[in-house]
């Protein structure tokens, strides 16, 4: 058995594709590329694929990972790649491919943070943005509900700042989120709790932070 | 209209804010785009439902692969938006759109909607007015597209008669190639709107309702069909594939869960049983096999096409497919390199015949083992022709239960002509017998799903003349069932009486239909095949304000000789065979199925030529010395 690790970019067509669904996308993928699956036991054996992170429904992303383990030993991390590139779909882009020890932790345990870059449909009034970014920092918590779960996201915030770009209306922030289990932080919550609202923005993942780059955080 | 990139923005701004936004954006591995400017024909085609229900419609994925194997043509996709959707595109201007390439409808050459049920009518029209498309047939002039039609609801094409410029009777893999090229020259040639109508007329399979009027006697009745145009057929005979061709396997696989997730192969087509209540039995005579070989090249294509490990092997009566155990046999052998294939086998025999043939498919027993007796008196079941008796019945479920599936799931019908409360009392104490008996087999795991459906008379079968069951009947029915079948592991499931009255009178009605759902829809119907959406209310008005009475569509038992509004539609079967069969049914007598002896239903001299050119047993039709006449 082999266990290969993927670090790939979720594009455009595949933004409304749920965590889920993304599973099924890999497991088709990997079958069209004929590539020999390792299944669960039991009733209902599962191909064993392990994703980190789960991305919302709407987000892309620059920097995913998954893990799958195969039923092979002759074929190389690169032959894989060649293999793959044939059969994945548009929104799919793989970065890198490595063989990983059969032991690794599982990906989500090796992510602490993750990068967010949003992009605002409507730019606000001058300064406004910045204003209301100066005021949520300025808090120690926020506390918010979701899924009738009361929770501080103040804690989960990392950074947050605003990308300004020449002779165009601030319509752009850049935020790090605490990504542990547990403790993972929404960029669509940020925005609301800026007063903002999160349909109007394009949010894309731009990078995972692993802990053994934890240095700088 | 908005142009694509249009439409792509305003796009982003609303798909956040909808349920599953992936339903509305396209993109699936497999799906075809064409430079829109690279072809002389664009062609839409129209699920009217949902997304989820169908994005896996084998009729539209066959036209899609078909229309896009020619370079001259571009076909791409378009569903109804859910109710959310709806609203937004409403709201932000945003106009019915293809999900390939994001182009408005309108701005499509050819428009096809799939009908295969009625209670998808009023949902068309929703779409062509979220298409900003005109309506009526007679409202669209040369800048619109052509808007056709074709599934099994349209073998009585009349209710949907003043909204569709052409409908396609019958199988559609060549005719849709002929209805392009008829509309290729017509535009090449820059005629009238007419003139492209004319034309399509001369296709066979297609049916233009503009050129037909109906004559109506005093009664509502029909008197007769005219034609208003001399060259168009009388009747409009439907179209059938003399050799099925080869099944497409080119299928599109959805980036978000839709219903059926998984490859289908169509493995025979028509049905030699003969029940009197089935439409679809009729309406795709004769039976055409696919020759094994053929199926499992399909199979694997398919899998390594798509990445899918599920196959559903579809047909009327797959028991009743020749080479049913070769083809299992062979798929367990020679698709072995599959090792998680799942393949399931719908519409098969009471027999226990049925459970090995599942068993060598490596079903894994979990979903259930699903059985159709219909009825559960051997009265009704020579009225319907459907003889299976009860003994081989139990005989069969109690093998399920012994061999290791825990859920049976049986499926009647209610409603038959001259059906009684005894009859239903008999489905109530069949399933209470089969339930018992699966309890001593395995105790308590055992579980009985029945679902009871509730007849509708459909044109073109022998229960073409029946009178439905009033509403109050149907419900003093269902209130027997739900008394008697009620308890620990048994599920009963029903169809809302009013519901079956919508199918009701849309199956059996004539032109003035038009009008009823024209009005229906403009009092807030559609999804009216969604119970929680049904809007009874909206059809009644409608009916009230047309004038017409909708229990003369259902409740009247109609004269042996009256001319019905679909009469003019020829799906080869002879009417007079048909009204043999309805008074076989009043007497009570069987009809063996027809494979073994031809009772000479029509479609041996109607397709005399296609059959011909098919010879020996690939047809199920047994040989018949009349056919060697002119």
């Amino acid at each position: 058995m082999k266990r290969i690790r993927i670090q790939y970019a979720k594009l455009d067509p595949l933004r409304y594709t749920s965590h889920l669904d993304m599973q099924k996308i890999w497991e088709r993928a990997l079958r069209r590329a004929r590539l020999p699956l390792t299944y669960s036991q039991g009733f209902h054996p599962q191909p064993r694929l392990n994703q980190a992170c789960p991305l919302p429904l709407g987000v892309t992303s620059r920097d995913e990972i998954i893990d799958i383990w195969l039923n092979c030993d002759s074929l190389s991390a690169i032959e894989i790649l060649n293999t793959l590139q044939k059969t994945l779909p548009d929104g799919i882009r793989i970065h890198q491919i490595n063989e990983i020890p059969l032991n690794e932790p599982p990906p989500d345990r090796l992510v602490i943070a993750a990068e967010y870059e949003i992009t605002l449909f409507e730019a606000l009034p001058p300064h406004e943005l910045e204003r209301r970014v100066a005021e949520l920092v300025s808090v120690e918590s926020i506390i918010r509900i979701r899924r009738e779960k009361q929770y501080d996201l103040r804690p989960l915030i990392l950074n947050i700042s605003i990308i300004e770009e020449a002779n165009q209306p601030i319509h752009r922030l850049r935020l790090r989120l605490s990504a542990r289990p547990g403790a993972t932080g929404r960029a669509d919550e940020v925005l609301s709790a800026l007063g903002l609202d999160a349909t109007s923005a394009r949010i894309e993942r731009t990078r995972l932070i692993l802990e053994k780059d934890a240095s700088v955080c | 209209m908005l142009s694509a990139n249009e439409i792509q923005t305003r796009l982003e701004r609303v798909l956040l804010k909808v349920q599953k936004p992936g339903r509305y954006v396209g993109g699936e591995y497999n799906q075809i785009i064409k430079t829109w400017e690279s072809v002389k024909t664009r062609v839409a085609l129209v699920f009217p439902d949902i997304y989820d229900l169908g994005l896996p419609n084998l009729g539209l994925a066959i036209l899609y692969d078909e229309l896009n194997r020619r370079p001259d043509v571009l076909a791409e996709r378009a569903y109804a938006p859910w109710l959310d959707m709806e609203t937004m595109m409403r709201q932000h201007g945003i106009p019915l759109y293809s999900l390939e390439s994001k182009h408005a409808l309108a701005d499509f050459d050819i428009v096809g909607f799939s009908l295969p049920y009625e209670n998808l009518y009023t949902n068309t029209l929703n779409l062509l007015d979220l298409a900003q498309i005109p309506l009526f047939s007679s409202e669209r002039d040369e800048a619109h597209p052509l808007i056709i039609a074709g599934g099994h609801a349209t073998y009585n094409p009349e209710p949907m008669a003043v909204f569709i410029d052409a409908f396609v009777i019958g199988e559609g893999e060549e005719v849709i190639h002929e209805v392009v090229n008829a509309y290729q020259s017509w535009k090449s040639n820059g005629g009238a709107r007419i003139d492209l109508l004319i034309a399509l007329s001369h296709v066979s399979g297609v049916y233009v309702p503009s050129l037909y009027e109906p004559d109506y006697h005093e009664n509502g009745t029909i008197a007769h069909i005219r034609k208003l145009n001399d060259t168009a057929p009388l009747p409009v005979r439907k179209r059938i594939m003399g050799k099925l061709p080869e099944p497409t396997w080119r299928f599109l696989v959805p980036n978000i869960d839709v219903v059926h997730d998984r490859v289908a192969i169509e493995i025979m087509r028509g049905c030699t049983r003969g029940c009197r209540f089935c439409h679809a039995g009729i309406v795709t005579r004769p039976v055409r096999e696919r020759p094994p070989e053929q199926i499992i090249a399909a199979i694997r294509n398919a899998l390594e096409y798509t990445g899918y490990e599920e196959v559903a092997l579809l047909s009327l009566s797959s028991s009743d497919y020749s080479h049913i155990l070769e083809l299992v046999n062979r798929i367990s052998n020679e698709l072995a390199d599959y090792p998680n294939l799942s393949i399931s086998l719908p519409s098969l025999r009471i027999e226990t015949v049925s459970l090995d043939i599942l068993e060598k498919l490596r079903d894994s027993k979990s979903g259930g083992f699903t059985l159709a007796p219909e009825a559960a008196t051997d009265r009704m079941r020579n009225i319907i022709n459907k003889p299976i008796s009860t003994e081989q019945l139990l005989e069969t479920t109690n093998a399920i239960y012994r061999r290791g599936w825990t859920t049976i799931k049986l499926y009647f019908m209610i409603g038959h002509p001259s059906e009684t409360l005894e009859d239903v009392r008999a489905i109530a104490d069949v399933c209470k017998t089969v339930l018992a008996q699966g309890r001593k087999s395995i105790g308590r795991r055992a579980t009985l799903h029945v679902g009871i459906s509730t007849f509708v008379p459909k044109a073109h079968t022998p229960f073409q003349w029946a009178a439905c069951d009033t509403p109050e009947i149907i419900e003093s029915k269902q209130r027997l069932l739900k008394r008697e079948l009620s308890g620990p592991n048994l599920k009963l499931n029903w169809t809302d009486p009013q519901e079956t009255l919508m199918e009701a009178w849309l199956s059996r009605g004539d032109r003035r239909m038009g009008k009823v759902i024209f009005e229906a829809w403009k009092r807030g119907a559609k999804f009216d095949a969604w119970h929680d959406q049904f809007n009874f209310a909206a059809w009644q008005e409608a009916f009230q304000f047309c004038n017409l009475n909708p229990d003369f569509y259902t409740h009247r038992p109609r004269a042996l000789n009256e001319v019905f509004p679909w009469d003019h539609i020829s799906t080869g079967v002879r009417k007079s065979y048909l009204l043999q069969e309805y008074q076989n049914s009043q007497q009570g007598l069987l009809r063996e199925d027809c494979r073994s002896q031809c009772y000479a239903c029509g479609i041996l001299p109607e397709f005399n030529q296609l059959r011909r050119q098919n010879p020996g047993n690939y047809w199920k039709c047994p040989e018949v010395a009349s056919l060697t006449v002119e």
